[in-house]
């Protein structure tokens, strides 16, 4: 049984009756269990998944309707609800939810029968960029476990890229899709905001974040956008994408598009590595026809401090609601009056949770809301109104998803602001609300290298044939787990 | 001068649904946490859904008190913790970062004063807190979470009142208007609740918070007034501060917490994209808005002649004015607006006594058209008027029964006045020599035959026979 084959493939063989649904979720199961003590990619597995993929063969064998997933094995960030089963956002203040209802993603992915492996691993409410910030240890990287898997989502891009699943949803809000997918050398994708219901989904910074697929291949993110894309009455957010066909015209070319490189993205402190990787994506673009030249965001040098504040002031008050009253932990209440009682028990969050929601409390806080929060939103809508312009010459903007190396596990913890540089590439296609994708490229000294590609609003199908045809440009070698 | 503004909440609660979620906005007829969902209890993961109905309804208020109303709306976090707030933020509006506030200034008249409209918000009522234990060693706090998220707008008004009087007649117009726009039941435990600010001269602004009912602010601002200015007599300085209204006690008390120094951190809520209200959409909207209290009583008074006074009672009231439309026709008008202001207020005076009435319009319509035909006397279409309200029958089953039909037998009628002549020689004599005093004799017919008798029929007769 090869489990490394990409989602589409799945579908095709379990649909022609060359694999069973039922063989494939048991060894990807046997797989997690032989590899997982090493990556800590999973917080917990789903015991009822082999039961489930029978029930699919049972379908394809008596040819009932099979949904488009075909038992599909996936893995979904542990920020996401799925009904009756725990969701923890790595954290010990939501150590024991359970949610009671599934987030309209899941909903929509249970319809198109995917089986849903396991909840995995994120940094604690998806603060942070390692995954070294949940509470319940730190995700490694499959490709040298002494590194970081980058995070939030890292636990998603964990199982794809070591092979327990075939797919995973993750959640980014600054860069946590594409920067675990970049380390972990898999497809990461954020699409515009609001293509996808947030229904469910627990949230950090609501007015930025958006769930998106980790992949083996471009394709099959477009796969998985078109089962969980489009318009939801529980999340008003959303946009109305007229049941787009993400997949058709995937390999519609780049030919004559033009091509953005944004300049503030590649210079000081990139590492040469990713800078030459950078400039080969770039050259084997224009072999296919694309025409590149160099574009300035001059807000991008701002981006990350907006981001925090914005981010910060979010989180700040997403996180209120944990006050251990209505669900949680188990604390008693008996000797405490309500300030104490919740002081007491949220100090259950981890540091960094608490370090951005002391930072949330401050910046918009009266008084400094002018010299912090309120400076941010103007750098956001300048930013905006930058890309919007730039979209206005470009069809594209290209940029190394992230611009250093993967690093050490705890060789940055102890420095928050080194780590939130790491973000400078990612932050900017979110507080915009654009689509971007990270396309892994290059292996450099055994780490991946991922590029970064953006389009305008709403482009997310020009985005993906844009990705599709970089990602036909190189054959990346195989993960030494 | 006194200076008194109001904070009014209202809950619209009329609605069906709570304003993002589809649990019910009446929530008083569900058990403890029965009307609760993901959305309203604030569960991980869960987005609020905005109601668009609250909004139309919100809107119509905001016509209706003359407010500007802009282009587009947007929702804010009131961020404080609180265990009546599932999600440690509300939901609401204001107008800090430009008019985004579903209603803007806007004015009423009360009387000859006009009272002017700062603002109106729309936003999430919290839930409720029970406190159980005798002690502050044993309290116990239960948080039923059944109103949190029900729809409440609030208004708020300039400190343009100038006496507890002036707040009660406003509160009076207010809620008449509330209720005409079918938008809240104001007399519904708890659907109307208020903060007041009271100043008198030379002191300071001093804010009333939790006041359960219209009926206790006007004797909270009354009590407020009648505490600043005896400090003000003593040379006692007044302080800015927060009281709470005691409705035990009918006190206020100042407020030991520091609410009045929190920060709220607003913020624009991203759940909840900017909603447009332009003008074609608030033209329509107008068009859907029933009619005003005013103009119902301009048309009672110039269509169908009904005096200034009764058209006034029977337009500011919604039950009676809902009855009055349905029952009346071109020519019964003046006799229905008649026996709905004169006998049936009297008799449905409690908001208990009106929900148990078994009244309609049928019986109103037949009730006005019996008297003009004749066919009962309007003696005893007030009987009549007792046993609808009570049982609901039918007005001919009821005159049957209890034989309240006209005497118009014509026979009948002079045996009894030959009677009544006989009886009463000295009033015939009288009424001989001074015609006026006939209508003794007809009280007196009345009174044989219970008041059934036809009266011009009575009066016919009678002079006939007294030639």
């Amino acid at each position: 049984m090869n489990l490394k084959i990409p989602a589409l493939e799945f579908v095709q063989e379990v649909k022609n009756g060359n694999i069973s649904a039922e063989d494939f979720v048991a060894k990807t199961l046997e797989r997690i269990q032989s590899v997982d003590d090493k990556l800590h990619a999973f917080l917990s597995v789903n015991e009822k998944a082999i039961d489930q993929a029978r029930v699919i063969d049972k379908k394809v064998k008596s040819g009932d309707k099979v949904g488009a997933c075909f038992g599909m094995p996936i893995s979904i960030k542990d920020n996401i609800c799925i009904k009756d089963s725990k969701t923890t956002c790595a954290s010990k203040m939501l150590e024991n939810f359970v949610a009671p209802y599934d987030a309209t993603v899941i909903t929509k992915l249970k319809e198109e029968d995917a089986i849903f492996v396991g909840k995995v691993n994120l940094d604690e409410f998806a603060m942070g960029l390692t995954t070294e910030f949940s509470a319940f240890g730190p995700s490694k990287n499959p490709w040298n476990t002494e590194y970081v898997p980058g995070g939030s989502s890292g636990g998603s891009a964990v199982s794809v890229s070591a092979f327990e699943c075939v797919a995973s949803l993750g959640s980014d809000t600054g860069g946590s899709v594409r920067n675990p997918a970049s380390f972990c050398s898999t497809v990461g994708y954020k699409p515009t905001y609001g293509l996808i219901s947030r229904y469910g989904l627990i949230s950090y910074a609501n007015s930025i974040e958006q769930i998106g697929p980790l992949t083996r291949t471009v394709k099959d993110a477009a796969f998985i956008l078109n089962i969980i894309s489009g318009l939801d009455p529980n999340d008003n957010t959303t946009v109305d994408n007229k049941n787009e066909d993400y997949l058709s015209e995937i390999d519609s070319g780049i030919e004559g598009k033009k091509i953005g490189i944004i300049k503030e993205m590649i210079g000081d402190g990139i590492d040469p590595a990713v800078l030459s990787a950078t400039k080969d994506a770039i050259s084997k673009l224009e072999s296919l026809g694309a025409i590149c030249e160099e574009v300035s965001l001059d807000m991008v040098k701002y981006s990350v401090a907006a981001y925090y504040t914005i981010t910060a002031t979010e989180a700040g008050s997403n996180l209120a609601r944990y006050d251990n009253l209505r669900y949680g932990y188990d604390f008693p209440v008996e000797g405490y009056e309500f300030n104490s009682y919740i002081s007491k028990a949220r100090e259950n969050f981890g540091p960094e949770v608490i370090r951005r929601m002391i930072i949330g409390g401050f910046v918009p806080s009266a008084g400094h809301a002018g010299k912090y929060f309120l400076k941010a939103m103007k750098v956001k809508s300048k930013l905006t109104r930058e890309i919007n312009e730039a979209f206005k010459k470009f069809d594209l903007l290209i940029a190394p998803t992230v611009p250093i190396m993967p690093f050490k596990i705890g060789e940055k913890i102890d420095d928050p602001v080194s780590l939130f540089l790491v973000d400078i590439n990612t932050v900017t296609a979110n507080l915009t609300g654009k689509p971007a994708i990270s396309v892994p490229f290059a292996i450099s000294n055994g780490l991946p290298i991922g590029i970064q590609l953006l389009a305008d609003s709403m482009q997310d199908k020009l985005l993906l044939q844009a990705a599709y045809a970089l990602e036909q440009t190189v054959t990346l070698p195989e993960v030494p787990i | 001068m006194t200076k008194i503004g109001l904070e009014i909440h209202c809950q619209l609660t009329n609605l069906e649904s709570k304003l993002f979620c589809s649990c019910k906005a009446n929530y008083r007829e569900f058990g403890i946490n029965e009307n609760i969902c993901p959305i309203c209890v604030g569960l991980p993961g869960s987005l609020p859904r905005l109601n668009q109905e609250a909004v139309k309804k919100a809107t119509m208020i905001a016509i209706a008190l003359n407010c500007s109303t802009p282009e587009k709306i947007a929702f804010f976090r009131k961020n404080y913790f609180y265990p009546d707030l599932p999600k440690n933020f509300q939901i609401t509006q204001l107008n800090i970062y430009g008019d985004t506030s579903i209603g803007g200034a806007g004015s009423i008249m009360v009387g000859d004063k006009k009272i002017n409209i700062t603002r109106i918000q729309l936003e999430e009522d919290p839930g409720r807190l029970i406190y159980e234990g005798s002690s502050s060693k044993n309290l116990i706090t239960l948080a039923d979470y059944n109103r949190a998220g029900t729809p409440l707008v609030e208004i708020v008004t300039e400190p343009d009142f100038e006496s507890p009087k002036q707040v009660r007649d406003f509160l009076n117009i207010l809620s008449d208007l509330l209720e005409n726009l079918g938008v809240s039941d104001p007399g519904l435990e708890g659907a109307m609740r208020a903060d007041a600010n009271v100043s008198i001269e030379g002191g300071k602004k001093v804010e009333i918070k939790n006041i359960g009912s219209f009926h206790d602010l006007e004797k909270a601002t009354h009590f407020e007034i009648t505490r600043q200015e005896s400090l003000h007599s003593r040379d006692i300085e007044i302080i800015q501060e927060t009281r709470h209204w005691d409705d035990q006690r009918k006190i206020t008390i100042s407020s030991r917490s520091k609410e009045e120094d929190l920060d709220y951190r607003y913020f624009l809520e991203g759940d909840i994209p900017w909603v447009t209200i332009d003008s074609e959409i608030k033209e329509k909207l107008k068009s859907e808005m029933p009619e005003s209290i005013s103009s119902k009583k301009e048309r009672y008074v110039s269509k169908y002649n009904i005096p200034g006074q009764v058209a006034d009672v029977l337009s500011s009231d919604k039950f009676y004015s809902d009855l009055f439309e349905e029952s009346h026709t071109e020519s019964n008008a003046k006799e229905v607006a008649n026996i709905i202001t004169t006998d049936l207020m009297g008799l449905v005076d409690t908001r208990e006594k009106r929900e148990e009435s078994k009244i309609t319009a049928t019986h109103l319509k037949d009730l006005a058209d019996s008297i003009q035909s004749g066919k009962i006397s309007r003696n005893s279409a007030k009987n009549a008027l007792h046993e609808i309200v009570k049982t609901g029958k039918g007005l001919s089953q009821i005159i049957l029964e209890l034989d309240l039909g006209n005497v118009s037998d014509e026979s009948e009628l002079l045996g009894i006045i030959q009677k009544v002549i006989s009886e009463e020689p000295q009033a015939v004599e009288q009424a001989k020599s001074n015609p006026q005093t006939i209508n003794y004799l007809v009280g007196k017919v009345m009174q044989k035959t219970k008041g059934k008798a036809d009266p011009t029929l009575t009066l016919d007769l009678l002079k006939k026979q007294l030639g």
